[in-house]
Formats: C-alpha cells, structure tokens, sequence
C-alpha cells in the first residue's frame, strides 16, 4: 500500500516538473495519465515490494564522483588512441570474477564498466562477466578490482 | 558575453569534439566491438557535457529541470543498449578483431 502511494506521488511529481501546467483542464489530463500509468505499472507486476524511492545515501554519491573521474580519465585515454594516427589500440576480451550478490549490484557493476569509455560489458553469467576493452590498460585497469570492491561496499548499504 | 555563457561555450566546443572523436573513432576502428568503444565516448562524456552546457544557457526553470532528466536517462540507457548490441553481436557469432590478426 505504502508503494502505491510513492508510486502516485512520484508520477504527480513528473508530471508536474514536465508539464509546467496549472489549469484545471491540463490537470485533469494529467490525472488520467498518472491513474493509466499506475495501472499498466500495477499491471505489469514492477510495483517493487520494499523499495525505498526516496532514500538515497551519501555513498552513492561518493560513488558517482568517483566514477565520473574515472570516465574522464578514460574518456581522454580513448581520445588520445582514436586521434593518434598509429591507433594504438590492443583489444582484449576478458573474463571477471565478480562479488557482488543481488541483481541490482551486478546491474550497478555491468553498468559502469560499460559507461567507461574503453570497456563493455559483453555478457553476465552467476558471478562470472565477459567484458571486451579496447586496450590491454583498460583491462588490467579493471582486473585490478577496485570498481569490483567499491560497488560491493556500495551494495551493502542499499 | 557573461560567466554562464562562456561556461556554455566552452561545454559544447568540448562536447562537440568529444562527438566528432566518437564518429572519427567508427570510422578508423577495426570491428565492431572497438567501435562501440568510441559510440560509448559520445554517449557519456559528450552528452553530458552538451546537456550541462544547455542548462546554464536556461537559468533556473522548468527547461533546466527537463534537460537534467534527459541526462539522467540517457546515463541508464545508454550502457544499456551498448551491452545488449555487444550481447548480440557475440550471440549472432560476431568474433572480436585482436591484435594477432594484425600481425598475421
């Protein structure tokens, strides 16, 4: 019950933001839309039991600092090799070991590697990833755990 | 020109040529896989710093807060739709160019 209730204030929420509109008419639009939207969600089984939409702790946002340097530095890396007229580049496909355990950890992990520049997660099998990286760097880079680590501890605290 | 339009002005020079090395990249990269690397320089990096160079061109409004949940999805997405292209270019038998071909 609690979920359908952040449910509906978050869409009223959007809709607000999106729209801009204030007069009676757009709003009663805007309530047919939120109630259509709630039932396809309700429908569709996503309603998620347990989910704190409103709790978001400090670490995540250590983390997204951390990260957005590390795209930068690898952003530069991948720039720096496809303007080099030799192309230095040395494409490796590895495999990793990975140590998170719930879904949303592995989700969180196999996503950052592929927003890296540099590196794309291929496929995710138990706790097992197949990651190609355009360089051997970027590979040992990623080898070295410190993502791994980072996001497990992350994880913990969801 | 104030501080905020200097600020955008600098945002999407840079985002632009972060978007022009995506494309270059496709172009001189061997195969498939290598090129989604130089596509993920344009989908990170190159949205965001074109997004971020718009908002301060919006003050404070409506359209600043739109353009944040633009740059908010296309972070989810884009990784996303990255890793189920190189999820089906492996399933679909695609084998990744190493640098043993080269020298061969």
């Amino acid at each position: 019950m609690l979920q359908t209730f952040y449910l509906i204030i978050m869409l009223s929420g959007f809709w607000l933001l999106l729209s801009g509109h204030t007069d009676p008419f757009m709003l009663s639009c805007g309530l047919v839309s939120i109630l259509l939207t709630f039932l396809i969600a309700q429908r569709l089984n996503i309603v998620e039991e347990g989910a704190q939409p409103f709790y978001l702790p400090l670490r995540i946002i250590i983390y997204w600092l951390w990260l957005a340097r590390e795209v930068v530095k690898s952003t530069w890396d991948v720039t720096r090799r496809i303007w080099h007229p030799q192309l230095p580049i040395s494409p490796v496909v590895i495999h990793i070991d990975t140590s998170q355990t719930t879904p949303t950890g592995l989700m969180l992990y196999a996503n950052s590697i592929t927003l890296t520049p540099g590196t794309v997660c291929m496929n995710v099998e138990d706790n097992r990833m197949e990651v190609h990286a355009l360089t051997r760097e970027a590979a040992d880079d990623l080898l070295s755990g410190e993502m791994d680590r980072r996001v497990s501890q992350l994880e913990k605290k969801l | 020109m104030t501080i905020p339009d200097f600020i955008t002005a600098f945002c999407l020079i840079l985002g632009a040529l972060l978007g022009l090395t995506g494309g270059v990249g496709v172009y001189r990269l061997p195969d498939f896989f290598t090129r989604l690397h130089a596509c993920s320089v344009t989908d990170s990096a190159c949205a965001f710093l074109i997004l971020s160079g718009l908002m301060f061109q919006t003050g404070f409004s409506l359209a600043t807060i739109k353009l944040f949940f633009i740059l908010v999805f296309l972070l989810i997405t884009s990784p996303t739709s990255t890793h189920a292209l190189a999820k089906a270019a492996l399933n679909s038998g695609e084998i990744p160019w190493c640098q043993s071909q080269k020298e061969r």
